[in-house]
């Protein structure tokens, strides 16, 4: 079994449209949305979820307002300005504190220091992941919670899952969709994986962008490959981005052309190769043979 | 004034609204600052050329045992919720990338055998190009720590001026942190299914966060119609919209600021300033 990441540095490349292509190309793959924090895999494909878990990244520390003495030992330990004096009076004191849930990193110092025992440090639901069947073989999604935290642990669970369903139903392939960037997520995206292919543009920031993912990925020892979409919007800097690929030993093995087909689409819910037969769907047919060829 | 774009989706033309803004409100004669926090990759400055002046590196506190007063207790590794630090029989392990610098390993040691030690995880650059301030994050490659440097990014800002914040794509973590504080928020989207999806939860973001909300309509003619049906329900303000213009992407493509290259668009951009109240 083989493991895909597609991932890009600079958002907006077209990573979604160009794996929802590859699923539709891919025989016996099971697929994975890792951008958890934007995912949008799953406008093309149409899961049928059949499996809904909560997903618990971490705890959160919370006041009992009862309990508190307001000592402030809670606001003194927190190195995360999350503990604040606007809580309501109790029958000890005028004022209690409170604790900001979107700023607790869910360190339990507060806790474990609170001379009352009045903090309580719970389990937290950050969001819920998915198995679900889509036209193309199995899916693994996610939802993360609105300003929740611990992406990039929700991130590896999709991948072991994802991983699980491939051993179970012997599917030789994963393709897994990355997320911008080169942070937490990606890191969780890209570690142990087969192969990585970074799908950039022709433009100075795309370029930019992939020098430092692609040091990211050879930091890794990962193989990567190198697809550039949009590829007529500025020849220059195609041929920049190749000679800069090849000083990485990286390979630039696809190249697709700019067409309003990747916005008709997903407005279709289709995929690009499900949507034309056109010279676009023969790059993108041409780029999955060499990412196959890789393999 | 403090105004953050941010995006949901990545692509969509934050750098490319942040940059031309802050050169505009720049060109009116007021004092602004642009401050990139997409730290992970900051591309601001392909379009401003600043000359930087100062680069600073940017460090957060990690932890540093000293085994000749440890006792082998255990508590420091029952106390980290991260893995971060790890206490075995003879010694005591510390994962730096796994840190998240709460400090309670060395507020919980009884021995006062665990002390502070500064781990960088990036850089923060600051100069100006032309009229415009100047500030960038750096993340280092490898690192995690993209919150801790985007809250130092913006500790330079500069009450006085206009700020105007770039945010990294997406809604977690580094997001909040560059989002939160601000004054105004400016999403930028794109009329396609991908671009009303994100900003769904990129506005559920900034509503929980509590902050005001307006929407730039980037590539406004590709793409469908809901967008505008959604924020018409959602009665969320759309300042401007800038048409799919191939000149737009090749001159971006080059690293050209818009109003330079396509002076006809300025327009667009000192609507946006006058919108958004900062003239």
């Amino acid at each position: 079994m083989k493991e895909l990441v597609v991932i890009s540095g600079k958002g907006g490349t077209g990573k979604t449209s160009i794996v929802a292509s590859f699923a539709a190309l891919a025989q016996n793959a099971v697929l994975a949305d890792c951008d958890v924090d934007a995912a949008d895999l799953h406008l093309i494909l149409e899961p049928r979820v059949k499996q809904t878990s909560d997903f618990i990244g971490g705890k959160q520390a919370s006041v009992v307002t009862e309990k508190c003495i307001g000592c402030g030992k809670c606001e003194d330990v927190c190195n995360f300005d999350a503990v604040f004096f606007n809580g309501q009076a109790n029958d000890v004191v005028e004022k209690t504190y409170t604790i900001d849930p979107i700023a607790c990193e869910g360190c339990g110092v507060c806790t474990y220091f609170c001379q009352n025992d009045a903090i309580e440090f719970k389990d937290t639901v950050n969001g819920q992941w998915f198995i679900s069947d889509t036209r193309f073989g199995p899916m693994v999604h996610a939802k993360l919670g609105i300003a929740e935290e611990n992406s990039g642990k929700l991130v590896s669970l999709i991948r072991k899952e994802t991983k699980r369903i491939a051993e179970e139903q012997k599917k030789d392939l994963i393709i897994v969709d990355g997320s911008p960037g080169i942070g937490c997520p990606v890191i969780a995206s890209i570690t142990g994986a087969d192969i990585v292919l970074i799908v950039t543009e022709p433009t100075l920031s795309g370029k930019h962008d992939l020098e430092r993912v692609a040091e990211l990925a050879a930091g890794f020892n990962i193989p990567t490959l190198i697809a550039i979409n949009k590829f007529d919007l500025n020849p220059d800097m195609v041929t920049q981005i190749e000679e800069d690929a090849r000083k990485r030993n990286m390979k630039v093995i696809g190249k697709i052309r700019y067409d309003k087909a990747f916005t008709k689409a997903q407005i279709m819910k289709c995929s690009v190769v499900e949507y034309t037969g056109g010279a676009v769907t023969e790059d993108i047919k041409a780029l999955w043979r060499n990412v196959t060829y890789a393999f | 004034m403090k105004i953050a774009i941010a995006s949901g989706k990545g692509g969509t033309g934050k750098t490319t609204i942040a940059t031309n803004l802050a050169y505009v409100i720049a060109q009116m004669g007021r004092q602004v600052q642009y401050l990139d926090c997409d730290v992970e990759e900051p591309n601001g400055h392909i379009f401003l050329r600043p000359e930087v002046e100062k680069t600073e590196q940017v460090t957060v506190t990690v932890p540093e045992v000293d085994l000749t007063k440890c006792t082998g207790c255990g508590k420091c590794g029952q106390l980290c919720q991260y893995s971060a630090i790890v206490s075995l029989k003879e010694t005591v392990l510390t994962f730096e990338q796994l840190c998240h610098s709460c400090g309670g390993c060395m507020l919980v040691c009884p021995e006062k055998a665990i002390t502070e030690k500064q781990k960088v995880i990036g850089f923060l650059d600051q100069g100006n190009s032309g009229d415009v301030n100047f500030v960038q994050g750096r993340l280092q490659i490898g690192d995690v720590r993209s919150s801790a440097l985007i809250k130092c990014v913006k500790q330079k800002i500069n009450g006085n001026e206009v700020s105007i914040i770039d945010a990294p794509p997406g809604t977690s973590c580094p997001v909040i942190e560059a989002v939160k504080g601000v004054d105004f928020v400016l999403l930028v989207t794109e009329p396609t299914p991908f671009g009303l999806n994100d900003l769904r939860l990129a506005v559920d973001m900034v509503r929980q966060l509590k902050l005001p909300l307006s929407i730039l309509l980037n590539r406004s003619d590709i793409g469908d119609d809901r967008v505008h049906k959604y924020c018409q329900n959602e009665g969320i303000n759309i300042v401007t919209e800038l048409p799919n213009d191939r000149r737009i992407a090749e001159a971006y493509s080059s690293g050209q600021m818009i109003v330079e290259a396509l002076p006809e668009y300025k327009k667009h951009f000192v609507k946006l300033a006058e919108e958004l109240e900062v003239l």
